[in-house]
């Protein structure tokens, strides 16, 4: 385990790790960017050109203020218009649990960019596991906060499942971290040992093609 | 769009302006149209707020829709009842910050407005035009504007700005002169007309033509067809608004009565409304102009103009970044007809930004005081500006 500590400690610590892997003044789509704090991280740090889409009015309108270019629009049906390789990354952050067809929108995010970025929420952790077997409810974490019935996770996703779904679905995984941290703490901890067990997050850059 | 501004309470405004002239297209350099007929000499109104920076590239043009003037913003003297249409849009630290840019608006080629259009003189005659003047399109109109922009001795408009018929304005900005402009701001618009838009167009223009009135566009100096008029504003009146926007305005009460009449007078507020708004448009426009601008909205279409078929096509001459907004209640420029536009742009790997605005009143949300409309254009407007230093 490794405490990683980055300069610019405004973005939360998994964007920190996502843009730590982003190349300078490369072009990069945000599928549900929200208000846009990482794509502006990257406008800003590292001369990238950002374009973000996001179904939230309020979020759309607070990126527009920011500066940023975003669309309004369901990500499933946005992607679409976009021609081959458009971007160098398409980073989907803390969706993936929520994407009715993750095959899809992960294809689609291939064809459109040169390479995708992928975090969740992972289900394995083990605090998950302990909370089903002693209590025998649906677990609630800080990571998971929701009850079965107002939960907009419908993808129940573990580290493994995600490696095995590349696998499945035909793309690569060029490099993953997996980190403990409540995703609002600028800080945060790489986990390396018994990472399926151990972390709350995990977050994968994928490449075209199988491994 | 309707007229909304009354005189604003908050004081913060660009103050005293002034309408100025420009003429050009003087014989023998007449102005070719798209129609093939020449047209000269074309004089434009407009109006300026705002200084030009040194480098002249702060310049904002902003195009009005169908009744609207070169009067956006300001009052002509101490005693104006109205500042411009856009007031709340346009002046010092506003949406359209006068203190940061250069604002010119200009009144449409075909208006009634002080530019050149079918009430004005025909040289060739020495009497009003009338149905004498030729039939003009979007894209003449902005061919007069880019005149006036050379005029003013700008190289590149920093931002085209416009809602409805204003914003097919902008849109044909975009692809008739790219680079001549740095960003774009079409607001409730559509790439063409659709079958409704034209329908409603066409109502309009035949109550107008069935005004005795009228006589085939030659009245001036005579009874004007203000009947026609006035039914094809209250047409244009309902287009504007929304079932919501009429239900919380109107609903079914009735106008200074506390039952019916049983007879043919304005029972309802909403028909009372509707008559009013009817009999104060006569007073300041021409029918003839009415019907030339409708007429060339209905002609406007993107995808016949750059003869390529398709709109993705047209807009791969585009160059401009855009900001595209659309309003949830609008059905004359539903939102479907901003989106087609957006994608178009994406294909082409646009510099787009899109927001649909959830605004219960209609077409007319974009002239109405909305804080989000106001957020939007100036976080739009400081960013392009901010990229061209």
């Amino acid at each position: 385990m490794s405490t990683m500590k980055q300069n610019d400690s405004k973005i939360r610590f998994d964007l920190q790790i996502i843009a730590s892997w982003i190349e300078p003044r490369s072009k990069v789509l945000g599928l549900g960017c929200g208000e846009g704090e990482l794509l502006h991280f990257l406008k800003k740090n590292k001369g990238v050109t950002c374009t973000g889409i996001e179904l939230n009015e309020d979020k759309v309108a607070k990126c527009v203020e920011k500066g940023l270019t975003v669309i309004q629009g369901d990500i499933n049906e946005e992607v679409l218009d976009y021609p081959d390789d458009a971007f160098d990354y398409v980073i989907l952050s803390q969706t993936l649990q929520q994407i009715y067809e993750p095959g899809e929108l992960i294809r689609s995010m291939l064809r459109i960019g040169k390479r995708g970025v992928v975090s969740f929420p992972s289900f394995s952790h083990w605090s998950v596991r302990l909370q089903l077997l002693i209590t025998g409810h649906a677990p609630i974490t800080k990571e998971l906060p929701y009850g079965w019935h107002n939960t907009p996770n419908i993808r129940v996703i573990a580290l493994k499942d995600f490696r095995r779904f590349s696998r499945e679905t035909g793309f690569s995984i060029l490099r993953e971290v997996a980190i403990n941290t409540d995703h609002h703490e600028k800080s945060g901890n790489i986990i390396k040992l018994f990472a399926n067990l151990r972390a709350t997050y995990g977050i994968f850059l994928i490449g075209k093609g199988k491994q | 769009m309707s007229e909304y501004i009354e005189h604003d309470k908050t004081g913060v405004s660009v103050g005293i302006v002034e309408k100025k002239f420009f003429t050009f297209a003087q014989p023998p350099k007449e102005m070719t149209l798209e129609n093939g007929s020449t047209l000269g000499p074309v004089t434009l109104a407009y109006e300026t707020y705002g200084e030009l920076n040194p480098d002249r590239s702060n310049a904002v043009l902003i195009m009005h829709a169908l009744s609207g003037d070169s009067h956006a913003a300001g009052y002509y003297n101490n005693d104006d009842a109205k500042p411009g249409w856009w007031e709340i849009m346009v002046g010092p630290g506003r949406g359209i910050d006068t203190n940061k840019y250069f604002v010119i608006c200009s009144n449409i080629l075909g208006s009634c407005m002080g530019s050149t259009g079918p009430g004005s003189i025909n040289p060739e005659t020495s009497k009003p035009f009338g149905l004498d003047f030729p039939v003009v399109t979007i894209g003449d109109m902005v061919t007069a504007q880019k005149a006036l922009i050379d005029h003013l001795d700008i190289e590149r408009v920093l931002s085209v700005v416009g809602g409805s018929i204003g914003g097919l304005q902008v849109l044909e900005w975009c692809l008739r002169y790219p680079n001549r402009i740095v960003s774009a701001i079409p607001l409730a618009t559509t790439p063409k007309h659709s079958a409704l838009t034209i329908a409603f167009n066409e109502v309009a223009r035949q109550a107008i033509m069935a005004d005795p009135n009228w006589n085939n566009g030659h009245y001036y100096g005579g009874a004007k067809p203000d009947l026609g008029l006035a039914v094809a504003r209250m047409i244009g009146h309902i287009t504007y608004l929304s079932d919501e926007s009429m239900r919380h305005k109107f609903g079914r009460r009735l106008q200074d009565r506390s039952d019916f009449s049983f007879n043919f007078d304005a029972d309802f507020q909403v028909e009372s409304y509707l008559r009013y708004q009817g009999s104060k448009f006569v007073e300041r426009f021409d029918a003839n102009s009415f019907l030339y601008i409708t007429k060339a909205a209905d002609y406007f279409d993107l995808t016949r103009q750059y003869d390529s078929g398709s709109l993705v096509k047209a807009f791969s001459r585009a160059m401009a970044k855009f900001l595209v907004v659309s309003f949830t209640s609008d059905w004359l420029y539903p939102t479907y007809q901003s989106k087609a536009i957006v994608k178009a742009m994406k294909k082409n790997g646009l510099d787009v930004s899109f927001c649909e605005i959830e605004a219960d009143w209609g077409h007319d949300a974009f002239l109405l005081p909305n804080e989000r409309l106001t957020a939007l254009i100036k976080g739009f407007l400081e960013r392009v500006y901010n990229e061209t230093e």
